[in-house]
């Protein structure tokens, strides 16, 4: 995989006694969409926020480019090339649209992100970037938390939960954007609730539980019985790459209601 | 009547007290500390004045220029060292080690120059001289200027947390830290300016305080540290211009007790600063109450 | 075929939970002979040596109340002498009006704990820095008011009335016992605080204060009681103090310095452990009297001092007894001994205090 942009290896991360990963390991190419789904709890936003550099791991070690950067410092990395959009926006409340975009601008890389091009892309940003950001809605915020982030001019965007507290009109118009931010040469890291949206987008997913990956693959390969089964857990060993038993493994009829997956919900009956 | 002259008097000493708490309020309002040695800098800005006129004979006035920066670069030492230390270790380790530098400095203060108080002494006129209003009210020019320069300060950061790069990155800081380090600032260097612009600030005061009234060891508790939280507390914590209105409403109820009755001066001002407390306690400019 | 693995449920491993009495009783014997040693020493040692002592005393019971409110309370006052001021001049105030300054002792202790109330609720609401400063505020604040009387001495002060038929070998006996008992009192006093509930709860607190308020603990009460208390034992403090100068000057009794020789002495002791105190002021007289001459050097060092331990070494030299000879002699702390299914204790253990 030499030509991987960022690696994550056997990562282990606790916090405090508690151990919220375990050997896990993700591969993103340049250009890629890679996807991470999995329950409350599993892990997904700690292990971002430890790709970020928040979180220190126990063992384990994240890469960028073929660079060891597990000891960068988070401000540090922010400058090399990894930029995460927080979980629940966290914008600066005191500042306002502009000025947000200025300080995640301030220790920018070269690159073709500019405030100006944020507000290309999101139209409605100019007229009110003097507004404080406390006063604008939840998806402006989230538009403005990602424009943070690009005017940076990362090579490896992370976003974590987009669609978190945002009606699905306002989220699908923010994945909507994706291709037009990969288009500059940027490659996304994502951590997404909603699993139908993350295997809309993505190019490749890997799902969380528990702090252990139970799937990895591409989304036209897996079923949604499989992603179902590894997001619970239900009927497999957590722990063990799911890339080629074959579809329906037999797991238990599983209320699937908290499970939105694309297409209808399947037959639940495994093959004998 | 003395009582219009008192009230002048009051407002302008609201100014210098409004120098004195700007410090404090800028490094708790960005790094949540409260900076118990905070007088203690005063003073020893006002010493290492008064050293420096003494040992290369400059002009008074210049001094300014040459303490100033000296303890702004300080306290960026001592904030990236000491203080960020403390900070790592939580709230109770910062009070205690700031307490602990303030009753270090005192005590060192008290050790090498002795207890006797010492002046800034010049013969400007500009410090030494006074205008008259009518035939009751005598203000003195220096606390004019140091008012004016107040303003100016004030004026100053204002500008400086609104407009300038470093400035937006210390309220972003002030804002969300975590987020302030995704987006590559480091949050350690940006404390580290605005403890520089605190102590620049603290610097100021205390030799200007030194050119109106006198140094000693504990002026920097008993009058600077305490007056300036009262200021703060009064005008409103988190507002800048309220330290200024707060420092005004503190001279002027001292003025008014010493009007009363000349000993009561300071313990007037603490008076109106409890009743403050009780019955405003986010302030006089605050709109929000403080949890 | 379906297959259903299932991850079993693990039982809950047995806890046996057991307070810490190991060495208590090895303790409360051990505490009792020093106590009877030390309430000895005036038939033995000279008024010089029993003066120092005095002094210690003190400061030991400063420091244990610094200790209650910084290091199990988490609430740092710089304001604390407000308390010793007000019992000496309870004390004082007493004697004026003809009351023997040992029978006021306890009237001060009564006193100032009153007194911690309104002072508390003047400034409870601030948030720890300022809540620091604030009590700073109010210890200026109330000795600028006692200034204003000059039946009491006024700005500078008077002296002690009612102990003059009393010769002095008497006196000197009488107030370090005076001194010694109250020492005895508020470590004591401390000692069974902390291992009730109240510990429980500052325990609770200390470690996360959202879990413990939702857990039902009062959180707020609990720190009102220990305001209140701290108060107390400062003013006894305050009290002995009165007695053993003869004299009350606000500008003695109210000092900032009472403040950091208590902070400093539980720091380098050991914030949050009742042995802590002990030592640190061992550590702070010694380093007084050496350094007598040269008054303000050790201030000057033990601040320095307390900054580094209060950087490096937290928990200050009792902790490092503590760690690395797991020895308590104020236990107030839990066992827990995880068994196996079959009851028998297993090795190694978990303590939580």
């Amino acid at each position: 995989m030499t030509d991987a942009l960022l690696e994550v290896r056997d990562l282990e991360v606790h916090h405090g006694q508690l151990r919220a990963l375990q050997g896990v390991s993700l591969t993103v190419r340049p250009g890629e969409v890679y996807a991470i789904i999995g329950a409350n709890g599993a892990g997904k936003s700690t292990l971002l926020r430890t790709i970020a550099g928040l979180h220190k791991p126990t063992t384990g070690s994240v890469w960028l480019d073929g660079t060891d950067v597990t000891r960068v410092r988070t401000d540090r990395r922010a400058a090399r090339g990894i930029v995460m959009v927080p979980e629940g926006r966290r914008l600066f409340g005191s500042l306002s649209v502009e000025e947000n975009l200025k300080v995640g601008a301030s220790y920018a890389r070269n690159g073709p992100w500019t405030i100006e091009r944020v507000y290309e892309l999101f139209g409605w940003m100019r007229e009110r970037r003097g507004q404080r950001t406390a006063q604008l809605s939840g998806g402006e915020q989230q538009s403005v938390a990602i424009g943070r982030a690009l005017v940076a001019n990362p090579r490896v965007l992370l976003l974590d939960e987009l669609s978190l507290g945002l009606a699905p009109v306002v989220v699908q118009r923010i994945y909507g954007m994706l291709p037009q931010i990969l288009a500059t040469g940027l490659t996304v890291l994502l951590v997404e609730q909603d699993v139908s949206q993350a295997l809309r987008v993505a190019s490749r997913v890997q799902c969380l539980l528990e702090g252990r990956t139970t799937l990895e693959g591409q989304p036209g390969d897996l079923t949604p019985d499989r992603v179902e089964a590894a997001y619970f857990g239900l009927g497999h060993d957590p722990g063990s790459e799911d890339s080629d038993s074959g579809g329906g493994d037999g797991g238990q009829p599983v209320p699937s209601a908290g499970l939105p997956l694309a297409g209808d919900g399947a037959d639940a009956e495994g093959e004998g | 009547m003395g009582w219009v002259n008192a009230i002048i008097q009051g407002i302008l000493t609201g100014g210098l007290y409004a120098l004195f708490a700007c410090g404090l309020s800028l490094m708790f309002g960005v790094m949540k500390v409260v900076n118990l040695a905070h007088g203690d800098l005063a003073v020893v800005a006002g010493y290492v004045a008064i050293g420096v006129i003494t040992v290369t004979h400059v002009p008074v006035l210049w001094s300014f220029l040459i303490v100033v920066p000296v303890m702004a670069v300080f306290g960026y030492v001592l904030q990236r060292t000491l203080i960020q230390g403390a900070l790592d270790r939580g709230t109770l380790t910062t009070l205690i080690v700031t307490f602990g530098l303030s009753v270090v400095i005192e005590n060192a203060l008290l050790q090498f120059f002795t207890a006797n108080s010492r002046a800034i002494g010049t013969n400007l006129a500009l410090v030494r001289g006074s205008f008259k209003i009518g035939s009751q009210i005598q203000i003195g020019y220096l606390l004019v200027v140091i008012f004016a320069a107040a303003v100016v300060v004030l004026l100053g950061l204002q500008y400086f947390l609104s407009s300038s790069n470093y400035g937006r990155m210390i309220r972003a800081v002030a804002d969300d830290q975590e987020a302030a380090q995704l987006s590559g600032v480091n949050y350690r260097h940006v404390f580290g300016i605005a403890a520089a612009v605190a102590f620049g600030t603290v610097a100021l005061a205390g030799v200007a305080y030194g050119m109106y009234s006198q140094l000693d060891p504990t002026t920097g508790t008993d009058t600077i540290l305490l007056f300036a939280f009262a200021a703060v507390v009064i005008g409103g914590l988190g507002s800048l211009w309220g330290t200024l209105l707060g420092g005004v409403v503190l001279g002027v109820a001292q003025q008014i007790g010493a009007q009363i009755n000349i000993s009561d001066e300071v313990l007037a001002g603490y008076i109106v600063f409890l009743a403050v407390l009780v019955l405003r306690p986010q302030g006089l400019t605050s709109r929000r109450s403080q949890s | 075929m379906s297959v259903v693995t299932e991850t079993p449920a693990r039982s809950p491993e047995q806890l046996r939970v057991t307070r810490s009495r190991r060495n208590v009783a090895w303790t409360g014997l051990g505490a009792l002979v020093v106590v009877v040693v030390f309430a000895l020493l005036p038939y033995i040692v000279y008024s010089g040596t029993t003066s120092i002592l005095v002094q210690g005393f003190i400061v030991l019971t400063l420091a244990s109340m610094w200790n209650l409110l910084a290091g199990y309370a988490g609430l740092v006052s710089v304001g604390q002498q407000v308390f010793v001021g007000l019992g000496a001049y309870f004390v004082l105030i007493l004697a004026i009006h003809g009351t023997s300054p040992f029978a006021g002792l306890p009237v001060a202790a009564i006193g100032c704990a009153v007194a911690a109330l309104p002072l508390w609720w003047l400034v409870s609401r601030l948030r720890s820095g300022y809540f620091a400063i604030a009590t700073w505020v109010l210890a200026a604040t109330v000795m600028l008011i006692i200034e204003k009387f000059s039946s009491i001495g006024g700005g500078t002060g008077m002296p002690l009335p009612g102990l003059s038929g009393l010769s002095s070998t008497l006196l000197t006996a009488y107030t370090y016992w005076a001194a010694l008992a109250v020492t005895v009192l508020t470590l004591g006093g401390i000692y069974l605080l902390l291992r009730g509930r109240l510990g429980l709860v500052l325990t609770a607190v200390r470690d996360d204060e959202v879990a413990a308020r939702s857990s039902g603990a009062r959180v707020g009460l609990a720190r009102v009681l220990v305001f209140v208390v701290a108060g107390a034992g400062c003013g006894a403090a305050g009290a002995v103090l009165a007695i053993s100068q003869l004299q009350v000057q606000p500008s003695a009794v109210f000092s900032v310095q009472w403040t950091a020789e208590m902070a400093f002495a539980t720091i380098i002791g050991g914030l949050g452990t009742i042995e802590g105190p002990i030592i640190g002021t061992i550590v702070y007289m010694v380093l007084q009297q050496t350094l007598a001459s040269y008054n303000a050097w050790y201030l000057i060092i033990l601040g320095v001092v307390a900054i580094a331990i209060a950087l490096w070494s937290r928990r200050g030299l009792w902790g490092w007894v503590d760690e690395h000879l797991h020895v308590r002699l104020f236990p107030v702390g839990y066992w827990l001994w995880p068994q196996d299914d079959a009851g028998r204790r297993r090795w190694g253990r978990s303590r939580s205090s």
